[in-house]
Formats: C-alpha cells, structure tokens, sequence
C-alpha cells in the first residue's frame, strides 16, 4: 500500500506501520532469519533420513560415493565458498555507498552459482549415461550385485542436490532482482534490506552445500 | 490501491473506505485477508461437512447404501484432508488470528502485509488444486497419505500431496509472519506479560507451524519423489523402510494437532475472563503452558505408531512422554475453572460454546490418556474409540472455540450484533448434536468396531443409526449458523465499540474499526484483564 508510506528522516521510505527505517529493517531480518529455519529443517529431513539408511548400508553408500567424482564436489565447493565472499563484499560495499562495486560483486556472485550449475549439469549427466539412477530405475548391469540397492543411495544423491539445486536457482533468480535494483540505485547506506535477505539465503544455501559435499562424495 | 470515498453514513471503517472486488483482491490490510481466509474455510467447510454428512448416511445401516467401497474410501479422505488441511488448521490463526493479533498489541498491521496476502493466494491454490482432484482420479489414501499405498494406488497422491505441501508453505508464512509481529510490533508498554492470552496461544502457534511443517514439506517432496522417480526411501523392495514415512509423517502431524487446538485455548481464555467479569487466574501459568504444550509436542510423535512396528522401548517412553501433555492441559482447564470461581457469569451465545468447549475437552482429553497407554491402545487403536477421541479435541475443541470466537468478535468484525436467542439456539444444535453423533462411537470402539470401513456387522447398528441422526442435528446447527450470521449482516442493530465490557485493546475502537486500526498509537499502560 504505497500511498501509506511515509518519508523517514534518512530518506528511505518504510511502510506505515513500522516506527522507522531501522524498525522496518530488523523485522525484515527476522523474517528472514526464521524462514532460514525452515530451510534447514525441510533439510533437515533428508539429512536424517540419510544418516538411517547410512547407518544400516555403510559399505554400499561407500560404494555410491565411488561413483562421484570428489574433484568436481571440490571445485564446486571452491565456487561457492567464493560466491558466500562476493554476496557479503556486495552487501558491504553498499553499506559504505559504492554501488558501482557493490554489482560487480553481485554479478560475480551470479557467475559462481551459474559455474556450479553447469558442473551439476555435467555430473548429472555422466551419472544419467552410466545408469546410476534413482531406485528402480537403477541400470543394475553396471552395479556390483553385492550393492543392488544401489538406487537407494543415487535416490539420495538426486533428491537431496536436486533439492539443493533447485535453491541455487532460486537464489540465482534473486540476486538478479537484487542486482538490477542496485544497478537502478535504489540501494544505499540507509537502505539494503533486500539484498541483506538475499545473502543470508544464498549463505545458508551455500552452507548447506559444504554438508552435502563430505556426506555424498567423501563417505566411506 | 482503489479510492477513498466518503460513505453517506460518514463514519469510514475499513470494509467501507476502498470499494470494488479489485480492492479486497489486492488489499494488504490484515482485517480484509482474515476475512478473505473466513469465506474461503467456510466454502472448505461446506465441503467437509456434506463429505461427512455422506459418511453418516452411508453408516446408517450395516451393508452397501449407496457408495460403492471405492467411493467410500475417497469420500473419507477428501473429509479428512479437507477438514485437516483446510478448515481446522488455517481456521482460527488465519481467520480470528489475521484479524485481532494485530489489534490486540496494538499494532496497525502484520509485520509483513504483503506476505500475508500472498499467504492467502498460496493458500487458495494449494486448497483448489486438491479440490481439483475430485473431478479427475480422486484420492483414496486417506488424509495420512501412508506408504506403502499411497506409492502403489491409482489415484491422484501427487496432486494432493503436492497441495498439501503449498497449504504448508501459506501455514509457515502465516506463522512467520505472525512471531516477527509479535515480537516487533507491540505496542508502547505492551510487554509480553500484558499480552492478551490469545496472542500467546498464537505465537505458541506460530512457533509450531514455523518449526514443523517444513518437516511435512520434505516428508511429502519425499513421496512425491517415490512415485515420479521411484527413489526407494520408504520402499522396501529397493531398501527403504515405510515405517520410516510415518516417524516422518507424525513428527508434522503431531504437533499439527496442537496448531488445530492451542489457538482455540486462546480464544476460550478470552471468553471465560470476558463473560465471567474477572481477571483470568493463573495468567502466566496458562501463557506459559502453551508453549509448554508446544514443546512437549515434538516428542509424542510415536504414540501414533504403537502398532507399526516401532521397538517397545520407543513405545513406552512415547507413552510417557504423551501422558507429559495432560499436564500443561490440565494447567489451562484449572485456571479456567478458577477464573470462573466468583465470577459474574453471563451466558451469552460465546460463552456457551466457551463452555461448551471445556465440556467436550476434558472428554477428548482424558479419552486422549487411555490411548496414550500402551495396554489399552492395542485394544482402541483403528476403532471408533479413536475416532470420536480425535473428534471430541477437534470439533469438540476447535471448532466450538471457533465457533464461540466467531461469535463474540463478529461485532467488532461487521459491526452488526447477530440474533442471540438464534445464536443460543445454534449452540443447542451443534453441542448436543455432537454428542449424540460422537458419543456412541466411544462405545462402538470399545466393541471393537474399526474405522475406516464402509461396512458393518448388524451388532452395531443401533448405535451406528443414533450417530448418523446426531450428525443431521450438528448440521442443521450450522445451517442455522449461517442464517444468524446473514440475518446479522443484514438486519443487525449496530454493534458499540465494546458490547461485552472486555478489556482488551480492540474493543477500544470503533465497530467495525478504521483501516489502521487505530485513530492514535496506543500506549498500554495496564494487563488485557483488569477487571477486578
């Protein structure tokens, strides 16, 4: 409801039944910071669920994890990690006013995400082609019969990067929206409550990452 | 957003300052979404009950009527997922909850206006995509969606499930939403312990839609997964475990029990202090052990699972634990009764059901103790005693507490006072209505007779046929409702800003009040029950 805004002392408009800017700013991140919770219990699930099945099939996770390529899990995890650094140098150079950087950084964050994605494609696929696939639709002549239930652990591999995935995408989709209203200035020192809410998404995306790598590429 | 016009009556109120469809589809006040929420969960609710009504009818007398087992079974879950997910679920927060949380601290709206509008669209999609599977391959599953079934039927458990999961999603907006408010809208001088007890069944609410229901999320992707992609989690042919899926199930669907009734705790704690003239006893204990309630919640989960195959030692500490719930219950219904102990009782129509409701409670409650004991459970579990338990909490509780909230905050919601003796009248209905359909099912359950079938040995006719009669009373109660309610919109005198003498904060505005609630900010200088 634009025409209950008022103007704050600092500039920044906040919605009419916030006492100011900085009001409107804490509650925001708070919102925010719950629904992170929510993100981590949706998780929070498949983490549980794999800590069953892994504790009663070890070797045939290790077997699993044979299957991936920890060099690829690795670089992606270099990737990320990177991406966290420029989300965070974004947000700090709007806080200081230099909004020419703070997109550089925003778009380099964008460039990381879009690099992961691209090695997931080329994992997937690979995995596609050798059959290592979900359950039932497992190519079982490729597998050792020892490990028939294979699929089990590739259910996991898929649900829970495809899972993953799917919040890189989302974050990606994000960090344009925030970047292209940086790039229209309408952030500042005085105002970034969005793009502070979009790292902290992106953070714990990448968070949840560094728990997915050692859990599906190291195990065994 | 639309204009302001002047009304001929003069008085601006936020149902008359923005005119048009456009205006209600787009509003962000918080009293026109709950509003929004109350026509949508009474469309629901029409659904469910006729789906009910059907049920009864079929029972009526032993052998096939006119559903066939197929229908029998789908008509049984639409009224179990419908009246869940829903109606009972989005019910009191989303309705009673969007409308006065913000009017009880003092606040002029939800912490995230916007949010909360799309919660409502979220809300309405997820509830018409499941409406939807009626008119394709329905669902048979029952509302609990248990594997391995539900991977194996025909019927449509991706859709529905999928609606179940965006439902979710509008609950843990709505509840988000509802903490930050809390937390960062209150008033001057409304400190935590000077809010209303309503506000704090809500956050306790709050608390549980937020914590559990992204668990519900990945249970049903999880499902959904199994049947597209055949991941194998709950399938024990490729390795995975289906019990898995009820640990996983429960652990939402428990404490989801609690987001159906300690909202409606909160709206009787408003009705019994209001009608009985006298401050509520034991404030903190009753605010406290909500969240008491909330808590021990999480860990009960098992006793829904006592004959799946869990190990005994889980049995017997959820057995336990389960028992640890009628402490902070029994907390609420004591102080309850204290609050009216020399009080100046009066019984208009929401004191009634407030009444109503402790009546029917403290039965579901203790009927809830002997199935959280192991011996005796063997015996109930999967007959009627289970059902009219769950049916003694959830309509006997939430929906008389609803029912009494609707009617003591429809002044200040349309600011038009309701026909009271119809009012009275509908109570009647509904309370003996409801134990005439529910309460020979306790006896056919210690029978034996198991839920869920659509066929019966003629032993238990008798008691069959003096329930379904029951639900035709508890059906024309709500009919008669909803006249009340139209005859009140139509041709009610006007209500007063405060026609109870209540102490809480919305009744010091106008009926109906301004779009922002309040004329001037609020300072709260005093506890919501200073009454003597």
């Amino acid at each position: 409801m634009s025409t209950n805004n008022h103007a704050s002392t600092s500039g920044h408009h906040f919605a009419h039944h916030f006492r100011d800017a900085n009001h409107e700013f804490e509650s925001a991140k708070q919102g925010i910071w719950l629904f992170m919770v929510t993100e981590i219990l949706m998780f929070g699930g498949l983490f549980v669920a794999y800590t069953i099945f892994h504790n009663i099939y070890p070797e045939m996770f290790a077997e699993g994890a044979k299957q991936l390529d920890w060099r690829m899990g690795f670089f992606n995890t270099l990737v990320l990690i990177m991406s966290s650094l420029t989300m965070a140098l974004g947000i700090y150079y709007l806080q200081v006013g230099q909004s020419k950087k703070a997109v550089r950084s925003l778009a380099i964050t964008l460039v990381c995400g879009a690099i992961f994605m691209v090695v997931k494609y080329f994992e997937y696929t690979a995995k596609i082609h050798h059959g290592f696939l979900p359950g039932r639709f497992l190519d079982v002549h490729h597998v050792n019969p020892e490990h028939a239930n294979l699929g089990l652990y590739f259910g996991f591999y898929f649900c829970m990067t495809g899972l993953h995935g799917i919040h890189v995408l989302l974050g990606m989709g994000l960090i344009t929206w925030v970047m292209i209203r940086a790039m229209k200035g309408e952030f500042g020192p005085d105002y970034y409550t969005p793009v502070e809410g979009v790292g902290i998404f992106w953070h714990i995306v990448d968070l949840i990452w560094i728990f997915l790598f050692p859990l599906l590429y190291l195990v065994g | 957003m639309g204009t302001t016009t002047a009304t001929h009556s003069g008085e601006i109120n936020y149902i008359n300052e923005f005119k048009g469809l456009k205006s209600w589809f787009t509003s962000l006040d918080h009293k026109r979404i709950g509003l929004m929420y109350m026509i949508s969960v009474m469309f629901f609710f029409l659904l469910g009950g006729l789906a009910a009504l059907l049920l009864r009818l079929e029972l009526l007398k032993p052998g096939g009527q006119f559903l066939t087992p197929d229908q029998y079974n789908q008509v049984l879950t639409y009224h179990g997922a419908i009246m869940v997910f829903m109606v009972i679920i989005p019910g009191i927060p989303a309705v009673l909850g969007n409308f006065f949380l913000p009017l009880h601290i003092g606040a002029k709206d939800v912490a995230f206006p916007r949010l909360n509008l799309a919660s409502w669209y979220v809300f309405m999609f997820g509830a018409l995509l499941a409406a939807s599977t009626m008119f394709t391959s329905k669902i048979d599953t029952g509302w609990t969606f248990y594997t391995p079934y539900s991977i194996k039927t025909g019927t449509a458990v991706v859709t529905m499930v999928l609606a179940a999961f965006i439902m979710g999603m509008s609950s843990i907006l709505t509840g988000l939403n509802f903490i930050v408010t809390v937390h960062k809208l209150r008033a001057p001088g409304m400190t935590m312990h000077r809010m209303p007890l309503f506000v704090w069944a809500l956050y306790s609410t709050a608390i549980l839609q937020v914590l559990a229901t992204p668990v519900l999320g990945i249970t049903l992707l999880l499902l959904v997964a199994e049947r597209t992609l055949g991941v194998g989690i709950f399938d024990p042919a490729l390795g995975g475990d289906p019990v898995l899926f009820q640990h996983f199930f429960w652990f939402y669907s428990h404490p989801a029990v609690y987001i159906m009734i300690l909202p409606a705790m909160g709206v009787v704690s408003e009705l019994i202090t209001t009608f009985s003239k006298k401050t509520i006893f034991g404030y903190t204990a009753i605010a406290y052990s909500s969240l008491g309630i909330a808590g021990v919640s999480f860990f009960v989960w098992g006793h829904h699972m006592f004959v799946s195959g869990q190990s005994e030692i889980a049995g017997i500490v959820f057995s336990f634990i389960t028992m640890l719930v009628g402490v902070p219950t029994a907390i609420k219904m004591f102080n309850w009764l204290a609050t009216l102990y020399k009080g100046s009782i009066s019984f208009q129509s929401p004191m009634l059901y407030a009444m109503g409701f402790m009546f029917l409670f403290a039965i579901g409650g203790v009927t809830g103790i002997m199935l959280a004991v192991l011996a005796t459970d063997v015996h109930f579990h999967d007959t009627y005693f289970v059902v009219a338990h769950f049916h003694y909490v959830m309509v006997g509780g939430t929906l008389m507490a609803l029912m009494g909230g609707f009617y003591y905050w429809f002044p200040k919601m349309f600011g038009k006072m309701y026909n009271e003796s119809l009012a009275r009248l509908t109570f009647i209905f509904i309370f003996v209505g409801f134990n005439v359909t529910f309460f020979p099912q306790f006896i056919l359950g210690a029978m034996g007779m198991p839920r869920r079938y659509f066929d019966y040995i003629p032993a238990y006719q008798s008691l069959n046929a003096i329930s379904t009669v029951g639900s035709w009373l508890i059906g024309t109660g709500f009919l008669l409702s909803l006249y009340v309610l139209v005859q009140g919109l139509r041709k009610g005198e006007k209500a007063p800003a405060n026609p109870w003498g209540s102490k809480t904060l919305e009744w010091t505005v106008p009926s109906p009040p301004i779009h922002t609630n309040f004329e001037v900010d609020p300072i709260v200088k005093a506890g919501p029950y200073e009454y003597k």
